[in-house]
């Protein structure tokens, strides 16, 4: 808690970057993503657009279980919706690719207020494991209706052209992928300044209370379902720009699971935690699969392990932060900050 | 004539694998009873009993009546160590952090299993034979009956147990008011070790007999999904619920499964798990919780 900040507009204090530090390290943040691309090797950029993606659906999954406190393991059959809406029209319709993201963006929405039709009923874990009987159903219908996805094989993607040119290496799509996702972080870090977001905020409080303040309950519910899963789309069209295929097996509970870890594992509630979250547990496996190649010159199978080690990684992160540091990374960010603010004064 | 007959085996095969079912949903049922945990884990736990059977009977060649209770001791032990371990210590957090800590669990456990014995599907020795059973004309899968009998004698002892043992009257009197048993004298965190004990014990038997049924593989523990639809739509407080709903699900499973197709089966019960939450969220025997401000 910042002290001495004597605001004189509610303009000014409901600002997202309040001091002139703050704006400092946006600043830096900015010059340095603008900088990467020309610095970053290949195999960097890849990773790098892989976190974009990868942020703008925990961000995502953040306003749903962050903000408005419905736990969802769905996140990653929304992205699928999203993803196979971009292959679609590329492969039928042919249109720009922009228009395709936004479109897989609304389609998710669409089929997100569906899935979030049960929170008119239930909450907490009972809406947790609707989520996940919701997203097997639609696992049913990406192996199952063919002529439109292509079945279990899946179908591929052409590759996303801009003014003629195909983006198709990483340092393209980096272009394209990390405004987007930078857009998407700043929407939803402003969304929590508008009465929507308060009134998201109120119903992860206490859902009853929120109630009785007036705010219609299943009318914001399904809200915040439209707004995470257009989310959730846009971010799987990304990802089939990305991968160039989308197939049944990209979207498994798996994926759910992974994407609520990062908000878990960021800090539910927080845009920074979403944001580092995110390319925290992209990043993790990178680390595992370093490590492992070190070990192989000891260990004859290492290779093989790679796979087994990285679940038993995820899973124990899970535990750990949520048994020792329930508000992630994002409340260990927190406290260095706390730490400089008052840096000669307190050990 | 014969249509008929084979409806009826298909049912028949159906309430067995039902029966497997409500023995995973009962060890669902005594964890979230006692200490109001939805242990998502108890899939993973089921394959893990069948991963020890495994080693045991086939990796270091004991006979099989050694093998079968040090597993369900082995699933037993991860019961004990989750419980001391993660889940005391999550004590008042809220019910969604616990729920995802199973959820990493399950994560874990899979990936042990993945490291230590690979991810290609084995068999388990056999210990039941295989020579079918006719009840009359009708043909039974003998493992199938045999765990159908197994499944529905260890239920029973478990229905005997809740009403004249004292631990299992010490888990309904924790189950209805916590703060009320503490001040009888019951040990409840005493009772909240047993139940993950028993409950991860009990799954741990259940992985061995669907691992002799369908081989054991690192995916097993997707059959864990279907015991949380049957724990939904009986309640997930209620015994009785576990039962009949675990039969009525099997029924589902293998209906569906014969006549539609083998991938329509997950379809039609995860139906059925959103009609429920949306119709009757507490579940068919379920006690409705009330909310208060």
């Amino acid at each position: 808690m910042r002290i001495a900040t004597a605001n004189e507009t509610y303009l000014a204090d409901e600002a997202l970057l309040s001091t002139r530090t703050q704006w400092a390290w946006m600043g830096i943040l900015a010059l340095v993503l603008i900088a990467a691309p020309f610095v970053l090797n290949n195999y960097w950029l890849y990773l790098a657009c892989l976190v974009a993606i990868n942020v703008a659906s925990a961000t995502g999954l953040n306003i749903l279980t962050g903000y408005t406190g419905l736990v969802s393991l769905g996140q990653g059959a929304f992205m699928a919706v999203g993803a196979y809406t971009v292959a679609w029209l590329e492969a039928n319709v042919g249109t720009p690719f922009f228009v395709n993201l936004v479109a897989g963006g609304a389609l998710a929405a669409l089929v997100g207020v569906f899935v979030g039709i049960p929170s008119l009923r239930v909450k907490g874990l009972y809406l947790a494991i609707a989520t996940i009987g919701a997203s097997i159903i639609l696992q049913f219908f990406f192996v199952n209706w063919s002529s439109v996805t292509g079945g279990s094989r899946g179908i591929n993607v052409a590759p996303a052209t801009f003014f003629g040119t195909q983006l198709t290496t990483y340092f393209q799509l980096y272009w394209l992928f990390v405004p987007i996702a930078a857009l998407m972080v700043l929407g939803a870090a402003n969304l929590f300044r508008t009465r929507v977001g308060r009134a998201f905020i109120a119903i992860r409080d206490r859902d009853i209370s929120a109630e009785v303040l007036g705010i219609p309950l299943l009318r914001y519910k399904l809200l915040s379902f439209a707004i995470s899963s257009f989310y959730a789309g846009v971010a799987g069209g990304m990802w089939a720009y990305f991968f160039r295929s989308v197939s049944p097996e990209s979207f498994t509970i798996v994926e759910s699971i992974f994407y609520l870890a990062a908000v878990i594992v960021g800090g539910m509630g927080s845009i920074l935690g979403g944001v580092i979250g995110a390319a925290f547990m992209t990043l993790v496996p990178e680390i595992l699969r370093f490590g492992v190649e070190i070990a192989s010159s000891y260990v004859s199978n290492a290779a093989t392990l790679l796979s087994p080690i990285r679940t038993v990684a995820f899973g124990g992160l899970i535990i750990a932060f949520l048994v020792l540091e329930p508000q992630g990374l994002a409340e260990i960010v927190q406290r260095i900050r706390r730490f400089f603010h008052l840096w000669p004064f307190k050990k | 004539m014969s249509d008929f007959l084979f409806f009826i085996e298909v049912s028949l095969a159906g309430l067995g694998s039902g029966a497997l079912l409500s023995l995973t949903a009962l060890a669902f049922v005594l964890i979230y009873k006692a200490t109001r945990v939805i242990n998502l884990a108890v899939g993973e736990t089921l394959m893990m009993g069948g991963y020890f059977f495994f080693a045991l009977a086939a990796g270091m060649s004991l006979p099989v009546w050694i093998a079968i209770p040090l597993a369900i001791a082995g699933g037993g032990l991860i019961g004990a160590i989750v419980e001391r371990g993660i889940i005391r210590r999550m004590l008042g957090e809220s019910p969604i952090s616990v729920f995802m800590v199973t959820v990493g669990l399950g994560s874990v456990l899979v990936g042990l299993v993945e490291f230590i014995w690979g991810t290609d599907p084995r068999s388990l020795p056999d210990f039941m034979g295989s020579a079918p059973i006719f009840l009359g004309e009708v043909y039974v899968s003998r493992k199938i009956a045999i765990s159908f009998v197994v499944a529905a004698v260890v239920i029973a002892i478990f229905l005997v147990l809740f009403r004249y043992w004292r631990g299992g009257v010490a888990l309904r009197a924790t189950a209805t008011d916590q703060a009320a048993a503490y001040s009888c004298g019951i040990n409840v965190p005493g009772v909240f070790s047993l139940a993950w004990i028993i409950g991860c014990g009990t799954a741990a038997g259940a992985g061995m007999l669907l691992g002799q049924i369908g081989g054991i593989a690192p995916t097993m523990g997707a059959f864990g999904l279907s015991a949380l639809v049957v724990v939904i739509v009986g309640g997930l407080d209620s015994v009785a619920g576990a039962l009949i709903a675990g039969l009525f699900i099997g029924l589902v499973e293998a209906w569906t499964g014969t006549y539609l197709g083998g991938e329509y089966k997950l379809v039609f019960t995860f139906g059925i798990l959103i009609l429920m939450l949306m119709i009757r969220p507490y579940g068919l025997f379920g006690t409705t919780e009330i909310e208060r401000l």
